[in-house]
């Protein structure tokens, strides 16, 4: 026992380049960026609030930035990040609670979420401009 | 002095050092969440179209308050305890972990708070 090379010789775990992609893991590692862009998109509502709270002038800016094709597209993309991550939520609740995990089940899980995110946000941008 | 042996001290705890409470609370802001953003996505449809009396006016009344606030208190809560998951997930030299875990701390709050602050101003007649 005393010569085995216990650093050299330890099974190394393969790593990510190694898994052919699919979907589920797509959507796992999606579910961790939408999180981040909404964690840091939050400073967008925080400003966009201050605007309201100081008063017309800057308010008035950050409508036009946020209305103009730039921001809108910034603002399409949160409203996709909010919606599939929260589908992706559901999935994990589903998870919490010892089901989904089959493989027919997994694959569906995770189109319903691609799939559910992409139709909810062209709703609620549908909505959204015929409200306008 | 404790009669607790040292396993029992640990049980349960985990490398988070507080056990399952950081999970389970982003399952229960998680559940919020649903609910407070469906409202959220709501209102700014209602605020996009608007010119600022609109807009102020519909952020300062009551419901719409409360539900910006719930929606703040409850995301940012969320948000934060999932930023220190990933965090800890990729960060594992102490050294850039801990100052990395507070800068999430300190932007979570600032966010928050500036965020509550604004809303009861308007509330109060700002
Ligand atoms: C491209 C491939 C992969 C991606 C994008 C990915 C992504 C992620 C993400 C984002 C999480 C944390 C969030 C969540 O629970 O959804 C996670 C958790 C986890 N992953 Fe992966 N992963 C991949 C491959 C793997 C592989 C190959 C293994 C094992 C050999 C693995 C083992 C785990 C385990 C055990 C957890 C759970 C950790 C915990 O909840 O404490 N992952 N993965
Ligand atoms: C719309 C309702 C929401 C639901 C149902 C939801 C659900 C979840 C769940 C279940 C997790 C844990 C995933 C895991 O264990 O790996 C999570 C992680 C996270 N959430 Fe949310 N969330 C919602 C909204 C938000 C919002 C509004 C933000 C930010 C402002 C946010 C930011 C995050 C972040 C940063 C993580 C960590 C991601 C990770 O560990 O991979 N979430 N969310």
């Amino acid at each position: 026992m005393t010569d085995v090379d216990l650093k050299g010789k330890r099974p190394l775990s393969p790593h990510l380049q190694i898994y052919r992609p699919m979907l589920t893991m797509t959507m796992s590692i999606v579910h961790r960026i939408t999180g981040a862009a909404l964690y840091f998109g939050t400073v967008l509502l925080a400003y966009w609030l201050i605007a309201l709270a100081s008063g017309p002038e800057a308010f008035d800016t950050a409508q036009a930035i946020f209305g103009s094709w730039i921001g809108r597209l910034v603002l399409f993309g949160y409203t996709w990040a909010l919606l599939n991550h929260m589908l992706g939520g559901f999935r994990h609740f589903i998870w919490d609670f010892g089901l989904g995990f089959g493989e027919q089940e997994r694959e569906w899980l995770a189109r319903l979420t691609l799939g559910g995110g992409l139709i909810l946000t062209a709703l609620v941008w549908i909505i959204a401009y015929s409200v306008l | 002095m404790t009669m607790k042996t040292h396993m029992k001290s640990v049980r349960g705890l985990g490398s988070a050092h507080s056990g399952t409470h950081h999970f389970w609370m982003q399952r229960v802001t998680a559940t919020a969440n649903v609910f407070l953003s469906i409202a959220f996505i709501i209102i700014l449809i209602k605020a996009a179209g608007s010119d600022y009396e609109a807009a102020k006016a519909l952020v300062a009344s009551p419901l719409v308050a409360i539900a910006m606030i719930l929606f703040v208190v409850s995301g940012i809560y969320h948000m934060h305890l999932g930023m220190q998951v990933i965090i800890e997930d990729y960060v594992h030299t102490e050294n850039f972990k801990i100052p990395l875990v507070m800068g999430n701390k300190f932007f979570s709050i600032v966010i928050g708070l500036s965020c509550i602050y604004a809303v009861l101003t308007l509330s109060f007649g700002g």
